[in-house]
């Protein structure tokens, strides 16, 4: 009965509007709060980067290699004061950093974006149509499923080569699945529901029904579960980036500028490779927690 | 006037359950069948002439609601063919199956699931409008606005959601929603159960005036006899997928002939007479439509029970130039 | 078991209670200050209009407003533990073992996707110390008893594979599992026919006699209060506007309301005429009038009435709220 009870919350939770919910469950809770506010200031700062980085570091003429791997805190030939250090190539570590969440941050939601779309449809159609689409599609998730998705897309690129846009396709691959699964899971529950029959009896369009009943219906648990994605997406395509298959080394990820850093660390040059992970790490965990949270309230089980 | 306004013949439709994998092993080596059907309607004929209401009452899990189903389109039939305006629908195609989906419309029986929680009341009435263009795009608010007022609702109401609702205000939405598209036969699935009495005279003089207006035909599903009695020309009971009597409401309630009829009607709870009734369990056990007794279904709750009741289906026979029953009792009388 | 001869503190005591509902514009009393009071094994029928709070009172007794709905006063005495005071915890091992609720939507209830032999049996387990085997035994008798027969089949089976009546019997059927000190129904029975309620009510009335459940049966059927309470409570615009023994309330009613609410029902007119409707609509939660709530529908309304709000008249065991009663009288 308590079960009963909980249940009867979530139904009571479904009926207020999904924007509502999801502020009022960050809002009583410090570290859900803390994280939110910590991926606001970084998307902030990512956005900003161009305009508040003291140094473009893709821009080789305002670099000098003479500032090479200077310590933190040390001031350079041209009069900067590097906070953070320099690298290799006398690239400021902290421009380097903002302009290197910029790009996880840009694979990490194109790609959840592209995953969640694609996986939605999917789910949508198996859990509509059923029978043979159903099963077709499903067999394809489950095989995709099967395989550890750092070694899927590792093959994948390293046959069609790197590249943000093939990073962000890479990591869509093998992301859609899991939102296909849970999709048809939810639409499955709503496709029972009176509602339903209701525009079968006006015979409103499939299509119609799918966009505009099933979809609004079904997404929550979905988008609540891409939340959390996100970050897995960026550990991806860091990892990828980190083992030289993911962006190109023009346009440097986190993930790149710790495999740059890498070979100086037991040089005792750490800050190369320690602060972009820093930035990584927080990013990451800040998008879990929050994500967590989300799922925890909305009683969504993980992909 | 000579075709039948609309007709279910020899209408079936049965559910079968997903085998599990061990059921499905053991039906491929061959020793048993498929699992057995649940005939949720079996073999349900009923005729329904232009402009009367038809009650349909029975116990919970007979298969009201699947008739009611059947009859709007929704439910395709296992077996049997649906008749409207003398035209199979199975044989609509294009215009003429919508014209029907549309022309037949459903009241349900659930005023919270039936309504998609995502969108608004106004959205909700006037979608079918809008999608099929039915009246131009600057007149779906009229209406909409139109119809929910002729259900009684604050039209300012238009732009909640409809979980901000009670259960009655709801029902309403769902009438709205039907009338809007101009239906002209309503199968109303326990279209007032959810309201309160006061809220329900209203309902049911609105259901009886909208007729007036509109020239409606009913099939009205409900379990309160009351209400059927009071809005039905002719009355049919439905025990466990089969119509067990029909006959105009005025006769079959003065006189039913049907054993499960006669308790039904005992049933009906009366605020004006009855206090702290003793109620009185069921005798025998109520049947499930997975195995339905042999012989006539309702055989092991009737006090009237006979050795040919457990063994031989009753028919429907007419008993009398308005009335036909299923039952042992009537039909050996008739036919001997 | 009637009240005026048991002594005892009353199983549940409401006092005062008020809950809001926070709109944009504003906090809205949906239950607007009501006092009452169940016996064990009492049946108390709590009837009203649509929107009128009886189900938001159910809500507030077991402590189950989320907002925008907030419990703002009054107090909730369980066996004399005021519920409003007590922890989450402490609720939540009362709620579905010594308080159950039966929910007007049975779909509230029940998980689409665990079987009902799965739902039920956990209802147990969870507040008793027994086998997996002989929950599966408990929950199959609640189903016999509530008219479901194969049950061992019909536990295994899924909600959606039920009708809605058949959904709600397993609701029934589970509330009553652990023999609860009290049960709230929320319009158990409004999906039923009516030899099936019979048969449930029979069961209701087995309970609240054999193990002293108290009963909150809260429907708008009249008639089925009149058959199964032993007292009523009638709800109007979030407040109680008549309470008392059932044969007081219904044969002898006091306000124009319970009076208009016993005339509409079909059996007053005959066929095929236009029943007796309360006219208008419950007003609007936002939207109530000044002085007494049901004046723009009553007609005995007189000019007092949208002036003061009528305070409770109590005449012996009958109470009401109306500045003019219908005049005493005796039982037809
Ligand atoms: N989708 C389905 N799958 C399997 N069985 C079903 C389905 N829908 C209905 N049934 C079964 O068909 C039978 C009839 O159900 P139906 O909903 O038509 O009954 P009803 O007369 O409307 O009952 P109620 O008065 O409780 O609404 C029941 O035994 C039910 O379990
Ligand atoms: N979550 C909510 N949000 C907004 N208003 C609500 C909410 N819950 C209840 N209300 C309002 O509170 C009032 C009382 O509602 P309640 O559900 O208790 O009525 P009820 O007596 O149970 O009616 P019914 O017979 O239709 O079930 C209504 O005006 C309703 O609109
Ligand atoms: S107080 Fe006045 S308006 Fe209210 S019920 Fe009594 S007579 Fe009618
Ligand atoms: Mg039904
Ligand atoms: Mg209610």
């Amino acid at each position: 009965m308590t079960a009963d009870i909980e249940t009867f919350a979530k139904t009571a939770e479904a009926n207020t509007p999904l924007r509502m919910q999801v502020l009022r469950n960050i809002r009583n809770r410090p570290t859900a709060s803390g994280a939110a506010i910590a991926i606001a200031i970084l998307v902030l700062l990512a956005l900003l980067a161009p305009v508040i980085t003291p140094q473009n570091p893709y821009d080789l003429a305002s670099l000098s290699v003479m500032d090479n791997r200077l310590a933190p805190g040390e001031t350079g030939m041209t009069g900067i004061t590097y906070w953070l250090g320099t690298d290799a190539q006398g690239r400021d570590m902290l421009s380097a950093i903002l302009y290197g969440l910029r790009t996880s941050l840009l694979v990490g939601l194109t790609a959840t974006a592209g995953a969640l779309a694609i996986g939605s449809v999917a789910g949508l159609l198996a859990a509509h149509f059923g029978g043979a689409v159903d099963a077709l599609l499903m067999r394809i998730v489950d095989f995709m499923l099967g395989f550890p998705s750092i070694l899927v897309a590792l093959i994948l690129l390293s046959s069609i080569g790197r590249g943000v846009d093939k990073v962000v396709v890479a990591i869509m691959l093998v992301q859609w699945a899991q939102y296909a699964r849970l999709m048809r899971a939810a639409a499955l529950v709503e496709r029972r529901k009176e509602y339903i029959e209701a525009a079968l009896n006006f015979g409103l369009p499939t299509r119609h029904i799918l966009l505009f009943h099933l979809l609004p219906n079904s997404i929550g648990s979905v988008l609540v579960v891409a939340s959390i994605s996100v970050a897995s997406a960026i550990t991806l395509e860091a990892t990828l980036s980190f083992l030289g298959v993911g962006v190109p080394v023009t346009q440097p990820s986190l993930g790149l500028l710790i495999a740059n850093g890498f070979e100086f660390l037991l040089s005792g040059q750490y800050w190369i490779a320690v602060f972009p992970g820093i930035a990584l790490v927080l990013l990451v965990m800040s998008l879990n927690l929050l994500g967590d949270r989300l799922r925890r309230s909305f009683n969504v089980r993980g992909p | 006037m000579s075709e039948t306004f609309f007709e279910l013949r020899d209408v079936s439709r049965y559910f079968r359950s997903k085998p599990s994998l061990t059921q499905r092993i053991v039906t491929a080596l061959g020793r048993t069948g498929p699992p057995p059907a649940l005939r949720a309607v079996d073999d349900v004929t009923l005729r329904i002439r232009a402009g009367e209401v038809v009650g349909l009452v029975g116990e919970s899990g007979c298969g009201k609601s699947t008739l009611a189903r059947v009859a709007t389109g929704i439910l395709p039939p296992s077996a049997g063919e649906v008749f409207y305006k003398g035209r199979p629908v199975t044989e609509l195609t294009g215009k003429d199956r919508l014209n029907y989906l549309l022309k037949v419309q459903m009241v349900f029986q659930d005023p919270y699931a039936s309504l998609n929680p995502r969108m608004k009341v106004g959205q909700l009435v006037g979608e079918a409008l809008r999608v099929h263009k039915l009246v131009p795009k600057n007149e779906v608010g009229e209406r909409t606005r139109g119809v929910l007022k002729e259900v009684g609702l604050d039209l300012g109401y238009m732009d909640r959601y409809p979980h901000q609702f009670s259960g009655g205000q709801r029902q309403r939405i769902g009438i709205a929603r039907a009338l809007a598209v101009e239906p002209d036969f309503l199968v109303c699935d326990e279209p007032v159960s959810a309201l309160d009495v006061s809220i329900q005279a209203q309902v049911i003089n609105l259901f009886m005036d909208v007729r007036e207006r509109r020239g409606l035909t009913y099939l009205f599903v409900s379990h309160d006899l009351g209400v059927v009695r009071h809005i039905s020309d002719r009355v049919a009971i439905m025990y466990l997928g089969r119509i067990v009597e029909i006959g105009t409401a005025a006769e079959l309630f003065a006189k039913p002939a049907h054993p499960y009829s006669q308790a039904l009607i005992r049933a009906i709870p009366s605020a004006v007479t009855r206090r702290r009734r003793a109620f009185t369990p069921l005798k025998g056990e109520l049947p499930s439509a997975l195995s339905p007794p042999p012989g006539c279904a309702f055989h092991p709750r009737c006090e009237h029970a006979m050795p040919i009741c457990r063994e031989v289906r009753p028919p429907l026979v007419q008993i009398s130039p308005d009335r036909s029953a299923a039952c042992h009792l009537h039909s050996t009388s008739e036919s001997v | 078991m009637n009240a005026e001869f048991t002594q005892d503190a009353p199983l549940l005591d409401v006092q005062g209670l008020k809950t809001v509902i926070h709109l944009p514009d504003g906090a809205w009393p949906a239950v607007d200050g009501i006092d009452f009071t169940v016996q064990r094994g009492e049946v108390l029928g709590l009837v009203g209009e649509s929107g009128s709070g009886k189900s938001v009172t159910g809500f507030s007794i077991v402590q189950l407003m989320d907002s925008p709905a907030e419990v703002i006063a009054g107090r909730v005495l369980f066996n004399n533990e005021d519920l409003r005071l007590a922890s989450e915890e402490r609720l939540r091992s009362l709620r579905g073992n010594r308080i159950a609720m039966i929910f007007q939507d049975p779909l509230m209830t029940l998980n689409p996707v665990l079987s009902i032999g799965e739902q039920m049996a956990e209802a147990i387990l969870e507040h008793r110390d027994v086998g997996r085997q002989e929950a599966l035994r408990a929950a199959a008798d609640a189903l016999v008893r509530v008219g479901i027969s194969l049950p061992e089949a019909r536990l295994r089976q899924y909600p959606h594979e039920f009708s809605g009546g058949m959904r709600q019997r397993v609701a029934i059927a589970t509330a009553m599992l652990n023999a609860p000190d009290l049960i709230i129904a929320d319009e158990p029975t409004t999906a039923l026919d009516v030899t099936i309620q019979s048969q449930i009510l029979f069961e209701v009335q087995k309970l609240a006699r054999d193990s002293g459940t108290a009963v909150i049966w809260i429907t708008h059927d009249l008639a089925v209060v009149a058959e199964l309470a032993d007292r009523v409570a009638v709800m109007y615009s979030g407040r109680i506007v008549e309470i008392g023994p059932v044969d007081e309330v219904l044969d002898r009613s006091r306000h124009p309301y319970t009076l208009g609410l016993l005339r509409s029902s079909a059996a007053m007119v005959e066929p095929g005429q236009r029943l007796n409707q309360i006219n208008g609509m419950a007003p609007r939660i936002d939207a109530r009038p000044s002085g007494c709530p049901f004046r723009t529908r009553c007609d005995r309304a007189m000019s007092i009435c949208a002036e003061q709000d009528p305070t409770p008249t109590i005449d012996g065991r009958h109470g009401f709220r109306c500045h003019n009663p219908m005049p005493q009288r005796d039982a037809a």
